[in-house]
C-alpha cells in the first residue's frame, strides 16, 4: 500500500467518499452552472458578444459599477482604516459595542440596506432633507450608488487592518521616538509601511464587493439607463428581455474582473504574509 | 490592548480621531438601522403587526425558512466532506480545490441567478426537457433553493478548513487504534473538536440565506405569495409604496441580523478560548 | 507555564496499585510472570518479517525482522531517523509496509498483515498523549469500550467498574472528571496508558512516551511504567532514543541506526558486548582510538593488542574503543600496555573525577576515576601521566572483536 501519483495513503478512512461527494457537490452546484455564462457566450459570433459588451447602456454601466466601486472602496479605505486605527489603539466607553457594529454592514441583508439608505437620503429622509436645500441630491444620482457601497464595503478595510493595528510591535514606535522622530513621522514611515499590505487587501476586497453589488443599490439608484444603472442591473433588464446571451457577455465582463481582483487579493494577501514572517 | 500606544498620541489627536471615527460610524452605520425601524413603527404598533401577520408575508417567511435551512444543511454536510478530505489526508490539486470551494464568492449575486436561469430557464440547456416533464426550477421554489444554495456555498468549508488542518490527525488515529469505526471517529473525536467552527460556519451561513436577494430576485419571478423570499417581499412592497409594511418585514430582517452578530460574537469568543487552550495543550511543560 | 490547579502537581509517583489477589483482575487471561533475564524462551507475542517501508524517496525501513517474546518489555532504540518510529506504527497498523512477498506481521500466530489498526487490538500510546481534548479522563479511558459494537460492548456499569479499576492503577482517581487541558504532562501521559490498557491489549505499543516531559518526571515515570509492566505483564514494545531509559527499563534492547537493525540483545549484551561501533558509541560515552592490522596484532601507537579476529587482515584499519572508567592513570608505567598522555583539564565536580588528557598519538582521551583514587594519584593539568586500558573493543572495517 504505497503512496501513488495522486496521494498518500491513510488508514484513516472515507477517502474517497469525502473527496468525491465535494467534488460531485461542487461541480454540480458551482461549476457546471458558472461553466454555463462562457458556453453561453461562445455560442454568438464575436461581432455580437463585442456588440453586447460595448453598448452604449453598457459603457455608462461600468463607468458607474467600476467607477462608484472604486471610490466606495477609496473612502472606505480612508475611513476603515481610521476607525481600526481607533479600535485597536484607544479605549472609549461602549467601544466592544461599537466593535460589533462594525460587522452589521455584512450581517444586513442588501435589500433592507437598500431601502434604509433610499429612505434616509431621500428628499424626506432624516438626512435628505438637510442635504437637498444645500444643492446635494443622493438619492437617484451616481452619489446616491457611492454612498451605498461605501455602506457594504466598510467592514472589509476595518477587518482587514484592524488584527495588523493590534499585532503591530510597539518597540519599534519606541525605537524612532527615541531617535528622535515625532509622532507623524513615526506614523509615515514605521507604522504605515506595516500596514499597508493589508490596507491594500481590505481595499481590494472592498472593491470586489462593490463590484457585484445588487440589492443596496437597486434602490438607491434609480435605475435610469445611461446614467444611473450599474452593470448588474443591465443584466437582469436583458434577462427580462429574454436577451440571454447579452447578458452572459456582460456577465463574462464581470467575472473577468471579479477574478483577476481575487487574483490581486490573493496576491496582495501573500505579500502581507511574506513581510509579517520577515520580522 | 495597546495602553502604551494610547499614551503616545496627545490627549487632543486621540479625542478628535475618536469622535471622527464614531461620526463617520453614526452617518453610515447606526443612522441607516435606526432608519429601518423608525419607518417600521411610524404608523404604530398596530399596522407593525397586521404587516407581518398578512399572508403573503407569513408565506414569504415561510419560503425564505425552507430555502435557507435547505442551503445550510446542504452546504453544513459539504462543508464537513470538504474538510475531511481537505484537512485528514494528503493529495495533488489540494490547493486548486480550495481555491475553487471560494468562486461563489467573487460571483455577483444576480450572476448567481442567471447562472441557473440559463440552465433552468425556458429557453436553458435544460428547459425544454423540464417543460415537457412538467418541473419548474426557475420561477419556482426549486430555483430559490439552489440560487441561496450558491451563494452561501463557501461559507461552512472555509471555517472548518483551516481549523482541521490545524488540528492534525493524531486523536482520529488514537481512536482507531481504540477500535473505533470511521463514523464514530467522525461523530465523537472530530466533531466535537471543530463544534465552535461549525456553529459559527452556521450562523453565517444561515444570515446570508435569509438575506440573500440578488440571486434569488433573477430566478424568483417575484410570484407574491408563492415566490417571494423576505427580502424580495420587501422589494415588492417598496415598489407598491408600502413603505411601512416594507420596513416592517425589512425589521424582521434587521433583528435576524442583529442576533446572528451576537451569536457571531459570542462564538468568536468561544473559538478564541478552544485555541488558546489547544496552544497550551502543545506545549506541556511537566 | 503553570495553569494554576493546585493538585496539577507532581505527586511522587508510588508503585502502581496492586490488584487483591494473586493474579492481576485487569486481564482475561492470565499469563506466568516473564523471567527477569532477559531472552526468554516461550511462546512469541509480536513477530515481524521482512519488513520495507519507504516514503517516496526516504527509505525508513530496510528489511527489518523481529521477534517479541510474550511478556517482555522491549525497547526500540536508536537516534532519530533510525526507523524505530515507523517500525512502531507499522506493527500498530497505523501505517502499511510496502508489499512484499514475504513480508509478514503475526501476532501470537495470527498472521495480521491484512488487518487494519482496530482489528489487531494493540494499545497504542502516542508521544504527545493524542487525548480526546473535548472528553474527561472518565470518558477518555471508557473510550475503546464505549465505542466496540453493540454485541461486544460491556455494559455502562462494568464499563465504569474497568475504568475505576485503571484510574486506580494509575493513581487518578480524583482527577476523573478533569479534561486533558487541565492536567500536567505526566498526568496526561498515565490517562494516555490507562485508555490503551483498557480494551485490554494484546501489545502495548509507546511511542517516546516520555519525549515531552521533564527530565525529573521522566525519570519517575519511567520506574513506574516498568512496575506497571511487572504488574499486569503485557507484552509492550517502546521506542525511545534514550539508552538510558532503554537500559533502565527494558528486558532486551533493539537498537536500530539507518533503517536497519543493529543489534538485539539484553541491556548486558548491548552494552558490554556491542556488535558494532555504531551500538557502542550510542550507548555510552566512548573514546576512539584509530590504528591498523599489523602482524596478527591490532596497532594504535605503542599499543599492541593480541586479538582473536576472524578474517582480520594485515593492513585492515581498525578502531579501538574505550568506555572513560575503563581506563587507569598511573604516574610511572606499570608494565601493562599503556599510552602516555599529558593532562590538559580537571573536573572534579561531579559524581566522578573526568580528566581530560591528549595522548602520544595525537587523540582527545577522557577518563573517568573516582575520586579517592583521583586523590591517591594527586595529577594536576600539564602533568604527564601512563594511561592503561582495563577493557576495550577493536572493530576493523566490517568486523568487530
Amino acid at each position: 500500500m504505497k503512496g501513488n501519483w495522486f496521494h498518500q495513503r491513510s488508514i484513516l478512512p472515507g477517502f474517497w467518499p469525502s473527496l468525491g461527494v465535494s467534488m460531485l457537490y461542487l461541480s454540480l452546484v458551482v461549476l457546471v452552472p458558472l461553466s454555463a455564462i462562457f458556453l453561453k457566450s461562445a455560442t454568438v459570433s464575436w461581432a455580437d458578444f463585442w456588440a453586447a459588451i460595448s453598448s452604449p447602456a453598457a459603457l455608462a454601466s461600468y463607468k458607474l459599477s467600476f467607477g462608484a466601486s472604486f471610490g466606495a472602496a477609496l473612502v472606505n479605505a480612508l475611513f476603515g482604516f481610521l476607525v481600526a486605527w481607533v479600535l485597536a489603539r484607544y479605549h472609549f466607553p461602549g467601544k466592544r459595542f461599537v466593535d460589533a457594529l462594525i460587522d452589521l454592514p455584512f450581517a444586513l441583508p442588501t435589500a433592507v440596506a437598500g431601502i434604509a439608505l433610499t429612505s434616509l437620503y431621500s428628499e424626506n429622509g432624516w438626512i435628505g432633507r438637510r442635504l437637498v436645500p444645500l444643492g446635494i441630491h443622493v438619492a437617484f444620482t451616481p452619489l446616491g450608488v457611492l454612498v451605498a457601497l461605501v455602506f457594504i464595503g466598510l467592514p472589509f478595510v476595518v477587518r482587514s487592518v484592524q488584527p495588523v493595528l493590534e499585532d503591530a510591535d510597539l518597540e519599534l514606535e519606541d525605537a524612532a521616538a527615541s531617535l528622535g522622530a515625532n509622532r507623524w513621522q513615526t506614523f509615515i514611515k514605521v507604522i504605515f509601511p506595516a500596514v499597508r499590505p493589508a490596507l491594500l487587501t481590505g481595499f481590494a476586497m472592498a472593491f470586489a464587493r462593490a463590484l457585484g453589488e445588487y440589492g443596496s443599490v437597486v434602490f438607491i439608484s434609480g435605475n435610469m439607463p445611461l446614467r444611473t444603472q450599474i452593470t448588474p442591473v443591465l443584466i437582469v433588464s436583458r434577462l427580462m428581455q429574454f436577451d440571454y446571451a447579452g447578458a452572459a457577455a456582460l456577465a463574462v465582463v464581470m467575472l473577468v474582473a471579479s477574478f483577476a481582483l481575487l487574483l490581486l487579493i490573493n496576491i496582495a494577501g501573500s505579500y502581507s504574509r511574506r513581510y509579517m514572517e520577515a520580522r | 490592548m495597546n495602553g502604551r500606544a494610547a499614551s503616545k498620541d496627545p490627549a487632543v489627536l486621540q479625542w478628535a480621531l475618536t469622535l471622527a471615527a464614531l461620526a463617520f460610524l453614526a452617518v453610515f452605520v447606526v443612522l441607516p438601522l435606526i432608519n429601518i425601524f423608525g419607518q417600521a413603527f411610524e404608523k404604530g404598533w398596530q399596522t407593525y403587526v397586521a404587516a407581518l401577520t398578512d399572508p403573503d408575508a407569513l408565506s414569504a417567511i415561510r419560503l425564505t425558512l425552507l430555502a435557507t435551512g435547505t442551503a445550510v444543511a446542504c452546504n453544513l454536510a459539504f462543508g464537513i466532506a470538504a474538510a475531511w478530505a481537505i484537512a485528514k489526508f494528503q493529495f495533488r490539486g489540494k490547493n486548486i480545490l480550495i481555491t475553487l470551494i471560494d468562486l461563489p464568492f467573487a460571483v455577483s449575486p444576480v450572476i448567481a441567478g442567471l447562472i441557473y436561469v440559463l440552465i433552468f430557464g425556458a429557453q436553458g440547456w435544460m428547459g425544454e426537457w423540464l417543460d415537457a416533464h412538467d418541473i419548474h426550477i426557475i420561477f419556482a421554489v426549486p430555483g430559490i433553493v439552489l440560487a441561496t444554495t450558491f451563494v452561501t456555498f463557501p461559507f461552512v468549508a472555509r471555517e472548518l478548513i483551516p481549523l482541521m488542518q490545524s488540528q492534525g490527525t493524531e486523536e482520529e488515529e488514537a481512536a482507531l487504534s481504540l477500535g473505533a469505526g470511521g463514523w464514530q471517529v467522525l461523530w465523537r473525536v472530530t466533531i466535537p473538536n471543530i463544534k465552535w467552527s461549525l456553529l459559527y460556519g452556521v450562523v453565517l451561513c444561515t444570515a446570508r440565506a435569509m438575506g440573500e436577494f440578488g440571486a434569488v430576485s433573477v430566478v424568483s419571478g417575484h410570484i407574491r405569495g408563492l415566490t417571494n423570499t423576505m427580502p424580495l417581499q420587501v422589494e415588492v412592497l417598496y415598489n407598491e409604496y408600502n413603505f411601512t409594511a416594507a420596513f416592517a418585514v425589512a425589521s424582521l430582517l434587521a433583528l435576524l441580523a442583529l442576533a446572528s452578530l451576537t451569536a457571531k460574537t459570542l462564538l468568536e469568543f468561544q473559538m478564541r478560548r478552544a485555541a488558546a487552550e489547544q496552544a497550551v495543550e502543545g506545549n506541556p511543560e511537566a | 507555564m503553570k495553569l494554576g490547579m493546585s493538585d496539577r502537581s507532581e505527586q511522587p509517583i508510588s508503585e502502581p496499585a496492586r490488584q487483591p489477589g494473586a493474579a492481576p483482575v485487569l486481564w482475561s487471561s492470565t499469563r506466568p510472570a516473564s523471567g527477569t533475564s532477559g531472552a526468554a524462551p516461550g511462546p512469541v507475542s509480536i513477530e515481524a518479517r521482512h519488513i520495507h517501508k519507504t516514503f517516496g524517496r526516504y527509505t525508513a525501513l530496510q528489511d527489518v525482522s523481529l521477534t517479541v517474546n510474550d511478556g517482555e518489555l522491549l525497547a526500540l532504540l536508536g537516534p532519530s531517523g533510525s526507523g524505530k518510529t515507523t517500525l512502531l506504527r507499522v506493527i500498530a497498523g497505523l501505517e502499511s509496509p510496502d508489499p512484499h512477498s514475504e513480508s509478514r506481521l503475526i501476532f501470537a500466530g495470527r498472521d495480521v498483515t491484512g488487518e487494519d489498526v482496530g482489528q489487531r487490538r494493540v494499545g497504542f500510546v502516542f508521544q504527545h498523549y493524542a487525548l480526546f481534548r473535548n472528553m474527561t479522563v472518565f470518558e477518555n479511558i471508557a473510550f475503546g469500550l464505549r465505542v466496540r459494537p453493540r454485541k461486544q460492548r460491556p455494559s455502562p456499569a462494568s464499563i465504569r467498574d474497568k475504568v475505576r479499576e485503571l484510574l486506580a492503577l494509575i493513581q487518578l482517581e480524583s482527577l476523573a472528571d478533569r479534561y486533558p487541558t487541565q492536567l500536567s504532562g505526566g498526568q496526561r501521559q498515565r490517562v494516555a496508558l490507562a485508555r490503551a490498557l483498557a480494551i485490554e491489549p494484546k501489545v502495548l505499543l509507546l511511542d517516546e512516551p516520555f519525549g515531552a516531559l521533564d527530565a525529573k518526571v521522566r525519570q519517575g515515570l519511567r520506574r513506574w511504567l516498568r512496575r506497571l509492566h511487572d504488574t499486569v505483564h503485557v507484552t509492550s514494545l517502546l521506542v525511545t532514543h534514550d539508552q538510558e531509559e532503554a537500559l533502565e527499563v527494558a528486558d532486551r534492547i533493539v537498537v536500530m541506526n539507518h533503517a536497519r537493525i543493529e543489534q538485539a540483545g539484553t541491556p548486558e549484551d548491548v552494552f558490554h558486548r556491542p556488535a558494532s561501533e555504531f551500538v557502542m558509541d550510542f550507548m555510552g560515552s566512548v573514546n576512539l582510538f584509530h590504528g591498523r592490522i599489523e602482524g596478527g596484532k591490532a596497532v594504535f601507537g605503542p599499543l599492541a593488542l593480541d586479538h582473536a579476529g576472524a578474517g582480520a587482515v594485515d593492513g585492515q584499519t581498525a578502531r579501538l574503543f574505550v568506555r572513560p572508567y575503563d581506563l587507569h592513570i598511573d604516574r610511572r608505567n606499570t608494565g601493562k600496555p599503556s599510552l602516555r598522555a599529558r593532562v590538559q583539564r580537571i573536573q572534579a565536580a561531579g559524581p566522578q573525577v573526568r580528566v581530560e588528557l591528549q595522548a602520544e598519538t595525537g587523540e582527545a582521551v577522557v577518563v573517568e576515576i573516582p575520586h579517592p583514587q583521583f586523590r591517591e594519584t594527586a595529577i594536576a593539568p600539564g602533568d604527564e601521566v601512563f594511561v592503561a586500558l582495563r577493557d576495550a573493543k577493536v572493530f576493523t572495517e566490517d568486523y568487530s572483536i
